[in-house]
């Protein structure tokens, strides 16, 4: 394993070292303009590790029976637009019908105090739902976001059994109507991918986040974890916090605190 | 007097050849919506003959990097194909782009190939799309921008 890794680094050593020098070069040369063409090109440009998005939830700031968050999810990725088929009873429905965020209530049986949180896609460094998935439609993006490519799945939900957060939906009846940013079929499973159509077009929040702050609970916190400067890293710095089964190792992207 | 007939028959030649060519670009233009923004182009992203036969593989080529990349830019967009390809109604409602009537559905239906991108992607331009500046233009001149607009703000899908 220690050659194979070996070989594999001479390999791309040459490479490596052209790129460096090309690299050095144009930064010494022209510094501002990178910066400026970066901007503008961030669209047409893949997106790079690095990157890693992700959220802090302060559940201290949660209030137990808002769901703004929800509902402004529900809004923005069109899973308002779901209507149950027809006959069929409004229990089951409930059930049924796609979400990527619940919100959870824990109690702590010997105090009697109670939490109230949030629950979506982790955003795992390591993704169980990717390692079980046959088809490759479980993915993870450079920049840390875990998301389904519809075109390869094939509606086994394997994943919704891995997952260990029952983060993820699966669509049991014919859309009609979708929104353009958020393509949805009768099929497949889907669960939070941190908007990523706001992400691709540079935009600095998620939806949740945005109906959080218009609640004033500013309880959950969107941004960059490998940025040590980005507000989420210096909260983290400041803040306990915890990621959600942390026996699991899977290294979350969306971290807690006050649980 | 041979050399009249020549004359006469080239002049002919021409002429055919003229009706020919008229009759193929309205063959070409045959499932183009009247009204849509595609109707005052002469070529959609690549010529014609290019676009009929290859631009199944453009779309999914471009869905691969868009999906997993996050490239957003590419020229090979099916948002790009309903935002200019769209046919309004009296009323000024967008038409399903993959009705049997419009622009997807009528070849698709007219060559027997099942159309199923529709089934997940959105069939009318919504909310979602950011419109380019010449689709702007091209709404304005079919005086449905207000909808348009008043859909945006609406958080409408549909």
């Amino acid at each position: 394993m220690k050659d194979d890794h070996q070989a594999i680094t001479d390999g791309i050593d040459q490479g490596r070292r052209y790129f460096l020098i090309a690299g050095a070069t144009a930064a010494a040369v022209a510094p501002a303009v990178l910066l400026q063409t970066v901007t503008a090109a961030s669209q047409a440009t893949p997106v790079t590790s690095d990157v890693r998005w992700g959220l802090l939830i302060d559940t201290a700031k949660c209030m137990e029976g808002c769901t703004a968050c929800i509902d402004a999810c529900c809004h923005e990725n069109g899973l308002d637009l779901q209507r149950p088929p027809g006959g069929e009873a409004t229990s089951k429905w409930a059930g049924q019908q796609a979400v990527w965020m619940r919100k959870i209530k824990l109690q702590d049986n010997q105090t009697g105090r109670v939490t109230s949180l949030p629950m979506m896609c982790q955003h795992c460094e390591e993704p169980p739902c990717m390692d079980v998935c046959p088809t490759g439609a479980s993915f993870k993006r450079a920049d840390g976001i875990v998301m389904v490519d519809r075109h390869l799945c094939i509606g086994c939900r394997y994943c919704m059994m891995a997952c260990p957060y029952k983060a993820r939906s699966f669509i049991h009846q014919e859309m009609h109507g979708q929104l353009t940013r958020v393509p949805r079929g009768k099929g497949c499973v889907e669960s939070c991918n941190l908007c990523v159509h706001r992400r691709d077009h540079g935009e600095d929040s998620t939806a949740c986040v945005d109906a959080c702050a218009a609640e004033g609970h500013h309880a959950i916190i969107f941004g960059d974890l490998k940025n040590p400067e980005s507000r989420i890293s210096q909260t983290l710095r400041e803040l306990p916090s915890r990621q959600i089964r942390e026996d699991l190792t899977l290294n979350t992207g969306v971290r807690y605190s006050g649980v | 007097m041979a050399n009249a007939a020549f004359t006469a028959r080239c002049v002919a030649a021409g002429l055919l050849w003229m009706i020919i060519q008229s009759v193929q670009a309205d063959d070409v233009k045959r499932y183009v919506v009247e009204g849509s923004r595609a109707a005052g182009l002469s070529a959609c992203v690549e010529p014609t003959e290019l676009m009929r036969r290859q631009h199944m593989t453009f779309i999914k080529h471009q869905r691969i990097s868009t999906v997993h990349e996050g490239v957003r830019t590419g020229k090979y967009s099916l948002s790009g194909c309903v935002a200019c390809h769209i046919s309004y109604d009296a009323q000024q409602n967008a038409r399903p782009i993959n009705q049997p009537d419009q622009f997807c559905g009528a070849c698709h239906a007219y060559a027997a190939v099942n159309l199923n991108c529709f089934d997940c992607h959105a069939s009318v331009p919504n909310a979602g799309t950011p419109l380019t500046a010449t689709a702007i233009a091209a709404h304005q001149k079919a005086g449905v921008t207000e909808r348009i607009q008043s859909q945006t703000a609406a958080g409408e899908g549909h």
